[in-house]
């Protein structure tokens, strides 16, 4: 909480003002605008092809926006990406660790990319390993973790940095429901340590674990609000609710939007 | 069960090395019903379904569907079963149509003789035939697989996790079609790691590391629920997490969406008694706008509860011991 009041009068974590990018004449990205404070938990949902991950690429400095602009940890994502990549974490369900690379490897590579020094890699790697339970299993190769253990670590590896903000791509897709929940008292520890936390999923019950939530349709924002005041706005019961009634797409503008 | 049964499974077996990936699973699916599989990844599904659609042996154990068995009789049965697997596999550079062609052609029909059957599928995707598989979104690559497990007519179908990675609305529209087809009076044998789905399942069986936890129609399977159960919320959820570990008689506490979901540990307790109790201490405990409400228990709480007794020590029962 201490990081919370310290940064309450700073810049926004994450801001886009209009950020937008098109491919060709489809626009997978249409003029989006919102703010994530920091320690947020906000929760970016949308349908296949709603234009989150497009998004989440020019948020973490991977893709050029075409117009409009972004700072994410103080930065600008078209002019200083280098800057973000040393400030955010990345996972996703799809990208995992070295998987012929036992799970000490795996931390110290990792904190090693980050630019750690020998003696925070060491700590840190320790912390980490009591925290989730794997002391026991340190030279076990993560190709032979469970899926709920390499999707832990994963995310544990993806903070070793201590970053600013950390973007999460569906990172329980598939996974049992006990580790589901472990894994989000993972992520409201790193949001009450100051960490920002930006997560997609197809769990419409994780959605109200977010602080704040936005449900994008067809490129844009189409609401964004608290859980709870979004679903007393719109008069439904659960978020799943809310999802359906908002998120159908048109099935040609699901077609469309196919490649982003 | 008066309708012969479409799939018999008995006791099967299989291991890959020292991962039994199936151990000892057996189950019956009727004719016409929708059968679902529920269960993480690395349940041991995915095995089931290829075992089930001919593509690998059983080493114990066996299996026969529509009569006939997955071993002896397997040329017989692929021209009868329809197998959508989870990963994408259809011809990326093929058009839409190119690829329901191809399969309509490899069991010698054409897409005009099922149009009927493939209609109400296959007329969503449509518009987009002469679009390359490969470019289409989640949601229609799912409904071009569909139709193309279908051309041929099946007399069941097997589904492994026709929904995963898929989002909410497609989830949606997909149950519907496959609750049409069920009508018609196609089995459908399918997966999920969704629990939120199993409603739309006539039979559901629990799968949790190659072993069956429970299988029971999705209503019966909460009523099961072995302790008193409800659903409790504050303003504050963080501290009503923290406070409601402190009631002496807590079993579980999870976080179920915007509420926290209570097991207390008196089985046969009453319910209103549980309720005035820990009202009243969680008030005290200074939490504002409490509620507890008695609840049943939906798969999700059923899934969690016979894993972690499936689990005993191990590592998993642990791992829930500290979630909030």
């Amino acid at each position: 909480m201490t990081a919370l009041s310290a940064s309450a009068d700073q810049a926004p974590a994450i801001e886009a003002r209009e950020l937008t990018r098109r491919f060709g004449d489809f626009t997978a990205v249409d003029a989006i605008s919102f703010s994530v404070a920091t320690g947020e938990v906000f929760g970016f949902l949308g349908a296949n092809g709603a234009g989150k991950t497009t998004a989440i690429r020019m948020l973490i400095g991977l893709l050029a926006p075409s117009s409009g602009s972004a700072r994410v940890a103080g930065h600008d994502v078209a002019t200083q990406a280098d800057g973000i990549r040393r400030r955010i974490g990345y996972m996703s369900q799809r990208f995992a660790m070295y998987e012929d690379l036992t799970v000490r490897e795996n931390i110290q590579l990792f904190g090693g990319i980050y630019g750690l020094s020998g003696t925070q890699i060491r700590g840190r790697t320790q912390a980490l390993l009591l925290r989730l339970g794997l002391e026991h299993a340190h030279k076990k190769l993560v190709g032979a973790l469970p899926l709920g253990w390499k999707q832990k670590l994963a995310l544990s590896v993806a903070l070793l940095h201590e970053p600013r903000v950390i973007f999460l791509d569906e990172p329980t897709g598939g996974v049992d429901p006990i580790t589901r929940r472990h894994f989000w008292q993972m992520i409201y520890e790193a949001a009450a340590e100051g960490t920002t936390v930006l997560v997609t999923t197809h769990y419409m019950d994780e959605a109200e674990y977010c602080d704040r939530i936005s449900i994008m349709v067809d490129g844009r924002i189409a609401a964004m609000g608290a859980p709870a005041d979004m679903k007393r706005d719109h008069g439904v019961e659960s978020v799943d609710d809310l999802f359906v009634r908002l998120a159908r797409p048109s099935s040609a503008a699901a077609a469309a939007g196919a490649g982003a | 069960m008066s309708v012969p049964a479409a799939v018999t499974v008995d006791a099967v077996t299989k291991r890959f090395g020292s991962v039994t990936a199936l151990d000892s699973v057996s189950f019956e699916v009727g004719a016409g019903e929708i059968f679902g599989f529920i269960g993480p990844d690395g349940a041991g599904k995915t095995t089931l379904f290829r075992i089930l659609s001919t593509l690998l042996l059983p080493d114990t154990g066996g299996a026969r569907v529509l009569g006939h068995d997955v071993v002896r009789e397997l040329w017989t049965l692929r021209a009868r079963i329809g197998y959508m697997p989870g990963r994408f596999s259809l011809y990326p550079d093929l058009t839409v149509e190119e690829n329901l062609r191809f399969f309509a052609s490899v069991f010698g029909t054409t897409i005009e003789a099922q149009a009927d059957l493939i209609a109400p599928i296959y007329g969503q995707i449509e518009p987009f035939k002469d679009r390359r598989a490969g470019s289409l979104s989640g949601g229609m690559k799912q409904k071009l697989a569909l139709s193309c497990a279908l051309v041929h007519r099946p007399g069941i179908l097997f589904l492994d996790e026709p929904t995963t990675g898929v989002d909410a609305v497609s989830r949606r529209e997909l149950w519907d079609l496959l609750g049409r087809l069920r009508d018609d009076g196609l089995t459908i044998v399918a997966s999920t790691p969704y629990m939120d789905e199993a409603g739309r399942c006539d039979r559901i069986a629990l799968i949790q590391k190659g072993r069956i936890l429970q299988i029971d129609r999705p209503g019966a399977i909460g009523d099961r629920y072995p302790l008193p159960l409800f659903a409790v919320s504050a303003r504050d959820r963080q501290a009503l997490t923290v406070a409601v570990r402190r009631f002496p008689y807590t079993a579980s506490v999870l976080p179920f969406g915007a509420e926290l979901h209570y097991t207390d540990a008196r089985a046969g307790h009453p319910a209103n008694v549980i309720q005035s109790e820990l009202g009243v201490f969680l008030a005290e405990a200074g939490l504002a706008d409490v509620r507890v409400t008695p609840i049943r228990a939906g798969i999700e709480d059923a899934f969690i509860n016979l894993m972690s007794s499936a689990e005993g020590e191990g590592e998993l029962a642990t791992a829930g011991n500290t979630v909030s």
